[in-house]
């Protein structure tokens, strides 16, 4: 377990540092987050009272956009020089790379969706009529789900031609119910109609029971070439 | 078993005619919607057979990841036996009888769990395995046609009766149109794989595609089916004449399915077969790899050769 | 894939490859190589390209899971026995924005081998300057190669599977890594080397192994006199 954590950890901080030292890309995905939020903007323009109805749609699949872009950067990396095949080789666990990238793609998400959200408040004057602390939970375990299962697919699709085609049609379907509940749950915390924990729970069953197959099944996937 | 198939071609069109004709002729008129629910006898068949098909394909995937340990070999058989008791005991309990939803049975859904963990081992015993893999494959391909069916009788059905094509909140149609969704990422994945190993991975994204089902179900669920529940299958509803109709045409859609698994299950085994032997032969044809260069040999996107 | 094969037993120290078949889609890259390798050699592969060489490297590191047959190293199979194999393969396995030091210290993470201490040392022995901060997409391709072979030996393996080690190598670089060789083959170690560039190793690998359309087909203790144009010596029974 300790070492499991340690390369979680190392695989982590190398992922970081690298980013850190080719910004390009991750101010290219900050861009990207916020020509999204204004595409929106330009796209949609409702009165308030419309807003607080559809924004919990508009709000997540501008999120999953943009979290596309990071998910298919995440393996990019592991290919030049074929350097996955440097893990692959080692006897470190397969499950300690997932886990350190999913926590990398988490940060990366959480961090577009922290810049794109304030956007969407000022954009659409957005004032939240139910308990808006519930929107926290919401966030986390809806971005959990979009990157669990984003990273998982991402990495079954380094295995397919058109690679980056691929992982929106792999990750798409499967990820129906997740945004069913981050859609449903948001807008009845913004709109204050309905109690929205039916779908947080849910959200958190959806991410356990993905958590937990991802993590079973993720050595098949990084093994076959 | 070549000899059979002749035979069960003409059985199944007998069949097919026959379950048409009591469908368009024979079955009484319905009271509320007239001649347009006739479709049902369509509609429903080929529902029940795309999700059998969808079960068979999540078992020999299943299987088929499991098989590649002797250690997850043996636990996947304890787990499916763990089921089979726990199923087949548990609906009797009065605890758990109590939950059950009226007109469901203690003793058939005993049965049904107990067919589901047999279905496990049938399939390990005939399909062994990459033959698990082509079942695999052909049940998904089928499956997608019979569900494609389903989509398309179902919006035809629904404009005369509900006035509209589609009903976004309905729990069948949405929990049907995902399937449909997730099985054609899988063909597309088995298509566009450059893998070896494409079959583990597409056992994988069915094992996931399997998971996602009941999820899409309860969330949908929480909605509350917008529209009258009842409108197929709803126990005991229906008019015992209509539903002799339905099961005849069940059977016939379920032999017709058998058929066409049956051809392109030997289809893609020919197609294998000829691959391997291909495969082999690539190296020895004159001028073969060594005037070419590797690359272009070996499809290999990543992996150098 | 296949059912994960019985490990065939073997005598100990010994490399057993057993009718092995890799088959990619409609192109197989080995069709039924069958080979003994005594351990604590010097093995060179040879032949021509798409004999399949660098599958047979790949399936030995465990990277490549074979259609059939089986492997056997030192009596466990390939994944098992990862611990005991270096693969240095033809790209650099390396991660282009880091230092030297910094690449080799993640991956000496991946082995379980803390501080700087080994990282180093290897560097020193494949004749660079562990101090280099340039990034390693930076180096010239000799040096690559080594930091490539540095990171290939930081776990001090038994058995290291190097491909196409020379390539892009001037002459001198060269023929030190082949010193770095030999000094670890009268160490014990088992080498496998795939080169193009037979011809510099000539009396100090143990043996040669000509493969031709995914077969071997020849070993010999010597190169033949017409070589380093690398043919192999007769003709591939069909």
């Amino acid at each position: 377990m300790r070492l499991f954590w340690s390369i979680t950890l190392a695989t982590l901080t190398k992922d970081i540092r690298l980013e850190w030292r080719s910004k390009d890309a991750l101010n290219a995905m900050l861009f990207f987050s916020l020509l999204v939020v204004v595409i929106f903007v330009f796209s949609f323009d409702p009165l308030a009272e419309e807003s607080r109805h559809i924004v919990g749609g508009l709000v997540w699949i501008a999120f999953l956009f943009a979290a596309m872009v990071a998910l298919n950067q995440t393996w990019a990396r592991e290919l030049r020089n074929q350097v996955l095949d440097g893990y692959r080789v080692s006897p470190a666990p397969a499950t300690a790379l997932f886990v350190a990238k999913v926590l990398g793609n988490f940060l990366l998400v959480s961090l577009l969706e922290a810049l794109m959200a304030p956007l969407f408040v000022i954009f659409y004057n957005l004032r939240v009529l139910g308990p808006a602390w519930q929107l926290i939970p919401v966030a986390l375990l809806g971005t959990w789900a979009l990157v669990v299962n984003g990273t998982f697919f991402a990495a079954m699709s380094l295995r397919t031609r058109s690679r980056e085609l691929m992982l929106p049609l792999l990750l798409f379907p499967v990820s129906i119910p997740a945004v069913i509940g981050m859609v449903a749950a948001t807008t009845s915390i913004l709109t204050g109609d309905d109690p929205a924990h039916f779908y947080i729970v849910l959200l958190l069953t959806y991410d356990v029971v993905f958590t937990t197959a991802c993590l079973a099944l993720f050595e098949t996937v990084l093994q076959a070439e | 078993m070549k000899k059979a198939f002749p035979i069960l071609v003409v059985l199944t069109t007998i069949l097919l005619g026959y379950a048409f004709y009591q469908a368009l002729w024979v079955a009484p008129t319905d009271s509320l919607q007239g001649d347009v629910y006739r479709i049902i006898y369509y509609h429903v068949p080929s529902a029940w057979t795309a999700f059998l098909l969808f079960f068979i394909n999540f078992i020999a995937s299943v299987q088929y990841l499991a098989n590649a340990k002797p250690s997850t070999k043996r636990a996947a058989r304890w787990v499916v036996i763990v089921i089979g008791v726990i199923g087949a005991v548990a609906p009797f309990i009065p605890q758990v009888k109590q939950q059950l939803p009226t007109g469901m049975y203690p003793s058939s859904v005993a049965t049904t769990v107990l067919i589901i963990a047999g279905l496990y081992f049938v399939i390990g015993k005939y399909f062994p395995g990459q033959s698990l893999d082509l079942l695999a494959v052909t049940s998904a391909e089928v499956g997608v046609v019979f569900c494609t069916i389903v989509l398309i009788t179902g919006p035809i059905w629904a404009r005369p009766v509900w006035g509209i094509w589609w009903a976004p909140g309905d729990i069948r149609l949405t929990s049907t149109l995902v399937l449909w969704l997730i099985y054609v990422s899988y063909l597309v994945l088995r298509r566009f794989s450059d893998s070896a190993q494409t079959q583990k991975l597409a056992a994988v994204l069915a094992v996931f595609g399997a998971l996602d089902v009941p999820l899409v179900y309860f969330s949908i669920w929480f909605f509350r089916t917008q529209h009258p529940q009842p409108v197929i299958g709803g126990g005991g509803s229906m008019d015992p004449r209509m539903l002799h109709v339905l099961l005849i045409s069940w059977m016939a859609f379920l032999c017709f399915a058998f058929l066409v698994c049956w051809s392109r299950y030997g289809l893609e085994k020919l197609r294998r077969e000829v691959e391997e032997a291909e495969a082999l032969e690539s190296l020895l044809e004159p001028g073969g790899p060594t005037t070419q260069t590797s690359q272009s040999k070996v499809p290999l996107s990543r992996s150098p050769q | 894939m296949t059912v994960s094969a019985p490990v065939v037993p073997a005598a100990a120290g010994i490399i057993a490859i057993k009718n092995l078949v890799k088959q990619f889609g409609r192109f197989a890259a080995l069709r039924g190589v069958d080979a003994e390798f005594e351990a604590g050699k010097f093995h060179v592969i040879l032949g021509d390209n798409g004999a399949g060489k660098t599958t047979l490297l790949r399936a030995l590191a465990g990277l490549a899971h074979p259609t059939r047959g089986t492997i056997s190293i030192l009596d466990k199979n390939p994944h098992d026995a990862c611990r005991e194999i270096g693969y240095m393969a033809h790209p650099s396995l390396l991660y282009d924005e880091m230092s030297g030091l910094e690449n080799l210290r993640y991956f000496a993470r991946l082995y379980d081998i803390s501080g700087d201490e080994r990282c180093k040392q290897v560097i020193r022995a494949v004749g660079l300057d562990p101090e280099l901060s340039r990034p390693v997409g930076k180096y010239s391709q000799g040096m690559r190669q080594r930091m490539s072979l540095a990171r290939a030996i930081l776990h001090d393996p038994k058995i290291l599977l190097l491909d196409e080690p020379f390539s892009n190598v001037d002459v001198h670089s060269a023929r030190e890594m082949v010193g770095l060789l030999k000094g670890m083959r009268d160490a014990g170690k088992t080498i496998f080397v795939v080169t193009h560039q037979a011809a510099l190793l000539e009396g100090v690998a143990d043996e040669f192994v000509w493969m031709q359309a995914g077969q071997i087909v020849e070993r010999t203790s010597h190169l033949a006199p017409e070589l380093p144009n690398s043919n192999p010596p007769r003709a591939v029974e069909p």
